[in-house]
């Protein structure tokens, strides 16, 4: 983390490109600015020795037995039912021809 | 009853009220619409109103109160849905552009829940976008004003539903807390905001902002309405698997037992440098009721505490560009029409409907999850979580509940933080080591500054502890009515 402070404009549209964002060429600097001062401040945590702490993903890992269950306990029974109403889903859709959803086309001839 | 005296009106007064004929919950709800018609112009807490169904609900009310029948615990309670959790058929935005005109089809098992209980669903509360703020100012519909003070911001992201409660408009809604998103703006707006334990409540229908740390939780007027809230929506939920089944106390029965000998810690590292000197004289004052009321105060120490927020930063934002990839065009919402391709089209429409703090969020998300970084960033917090947990576990082998500031300051003005993001991150250094250790804990207010702003005290308890929360919570309250 240290040591590599510095977010380039490259950076920011790398990530950018990832994360399916299309920044203008004025939200780029700023972003780029401000994700370095966040950054900067997120290098704190490399104070901390954290070699043999575990990762902790949620709050039901590190309780005790008996309080929360371990995976798999907690999953409904797996029995068909009816799901949400089709032509109320596809009613909230921007485009539909209401079976399914309609997007532009992916792949190119 | 009044218009006026709608500001101070609780749970059981309008289920009293209702059930003795001397008054009915259409008319109370009546009465609510006419003064959010004239007093939310200024405040902007509602973004839509969901009048048709709140009307058949109070008609339901009404004619069971007309026939003596026993009536639920909240039956005629007006109350107001924070827009990220998600009615029927009611306009759900998450205070964003990219959700504008959607209207889902299903209700949260949490709005399900009250209305279940009796509730009248009065509408869907402003916010900041994606319930990511400290301020509320983050909201694609316009800032929310803090009603105890119109040129100081309410606190977020639940602005709306602290304003709500604070200026009369609800007699209690629903907010959401990540980071602190309940309690804050409960501190701001001199009013009740409670962040159960994490898998206490269900967020079925509660739209993700990152999923470890999300929680539904209740603003009101009173800790006894906070508990009667509490007892509603509390309990497994076969769509939520981290909901959990820990039984649910009665928490409202809870509130009858003495506090006497119960050990109060209070952390040493949440009153040091930053902390406003009123806030500091508040809660110390607040800790000597607790001490006449029997309790006995102990220094405790939670070490870690200076990490929570650059940990917080990570795993929110981790989660939170993982769960907004699903705001794409397709399956509802806004879309950009003149994209020629599938990837354009994702892209021009994330471009257009979301705002600079949400897209500041995925970035960093996405940074600290990309390729090289994952283990110096993500893995790096997900360890350091690991030891802010472990603080609090080993604090409260030595005591029932933690009594600490909520904020650093009073509420701030409007426009005074925008343009500085850690500035802005920094409101969140009292709260966010709780969310991400999963406890529960509660804003009450207990006190105002010389200015005449409200100051609330957090009371964090064990996981799944309420009870106790609320016990010290409701003490604290009553020497505030005595002083």
């Amino acid at each position: 983390m240290s040591g590599q402070s510095g977010v380039s404009i490259e950076d920011v549209r790398r990530v950018a490109e990832l994360a399916n964002l299309e920044l203008t060429p004025e939200e780029e600097p700023r972003m780029q600015r401000d994700l370095n001062a966040i950054l900067d401040y997120i290098a704190q945590l490399n104070e901390l020795d954290t070699s043999a702490v575990p990762p902790m993903a949620q709050v039901g890992e590190v309780l005790k037995e008996g309080i929360v269950h371990a995976h798999g306990e907690t999953l409904r029974a797996d029995v068909v039912r009816p799901s949400l109403d089709r032509a109320e889903v596809m009613a909230a859709a921007p485009e539909t021809d209401g079976r399914f959803f309609k997007v532009p086309k992916v792949i190119e001839r | 009853m009044t218009e006026e005296s709608l500001a101070s009106l609780t749970i059981d007064q309008v289920r009293n009220a209702v059930a003795a004929g001397q008054t009915t919950a259409t008319a109370l709800a009546e009465m609510h619409y006419d003064r959010i018609a004239t007093a939310d112009k200024e405040i902007n807490s509602y973004l839509a109103l969901s009048r048709e169904r709140a009307l058949a609900q109070a008609a339901r009310i009404d004619t069971m109160a007309q026939r003596g029948e026993e009536l639920p615990p909240l039956a005629g309670v007006p109350v107001g849905i924070k827009d990220v959790l998600v009615m029927r058929g009611a306009p759900a935005t998450a205070s964003s552009l990219i959700l504008k005109g959607y209207r889902p089809p299903y209700d949260a098992t949490s709005v399900e829940r009250l209305e279940a209980a009796g509730a009248v669903l009065l509408g869907k509360l402003n916010c900041d976008e994606f319930a990511m703020g400290s301020s509320n100012e983050n909201s694609a519909y316009g800032p929310v004003r803090n009603p105890r003070a119109p040129e100081r911001v309410p606190g977020g992201s639940s602005g709306g539903s602290a304003a709500a409660v604070a200026a009369g408009l609800a007699v209690a809604t629903l907010g959401t807390d990540t980071g602190g998103s309940i309690r804050q703006p409960a501190a701001f707006c001199g009013v009740v905001g409670m962040l159960p334990t994490y898998g206490r409540v269900s967020r079925y229908g509660l739209i993700a902002f990152a999923s470890s740390l999300d929680r539904v939780g209740p603003f009101t007027k009173s800790v006894r309405d906070a508990a009667i809230l509490l007892e509603v929506l509390a309990g497994r939920d076969a769509m939520d698997a981290t909901s959990s089944d820990v039984q649910p106390d009665g928490y409202v029965e809870a509130l009858k037992q003495p506090v006497e000998g119960l050990r109060i810690g209070v952390p040493e590292e949440y009153f040091g440098e930053g902390l406003d000197s009123e806030i500091r004289a508040t809660i110390e004052k607040v800790l000597e009721d607790l001490k006449a009321a029997g309790c006995e105060i102990k220094k405790v120490s939670l070490p870690h505490t200076k990490y929570a927020v650059p940990t917080y930063y990570v795993i929110a934002t981790a989660e939170a560009s993982s769960n907004l990839s699903r705001f794409d065009g397709v399956r509802f919402g806004l879309r950009d029409a003149e994209a020629r391709s599938l990837a354009e089209m994702y892209r021009k429409t994330r471009d257009a409907g979301f705002g600079a703090e949400v897209k500041r969020r995925i970035l960093l998300g996405t940074y600290a999850l990309s390729a090289g970084y994952y283990d110096a960033y993500y893995k790096k917090a997900q360890q350091v979580r690991t030891l802010l947990t472990r603080d609090f576990l080993t604090a409260f082998h030595g005591v029932d509940v933690l009594i600490a500031p909520v904020t650093p300051t009073p509420a701030f003005k409007l426009g005074e933080k925008t343009d500085d993001p850690v500035k802005m991150y920094l409101e969140d250094i009292y709260s966010v080591a709780a969310s991400l250790a999963g406890i529960c804990g509660i804003s009450v207010p207990c006190g105002e500054t010389r200015e005449g702003l409200p100051i609330g005290v957090q009371v964090l308890g064990r996981h799944f502890d309420e009870a106790t929360m609320l016990r010290v919570a409701g003490t604290v309250e009553a020497a505030q009515a005595r002083s």
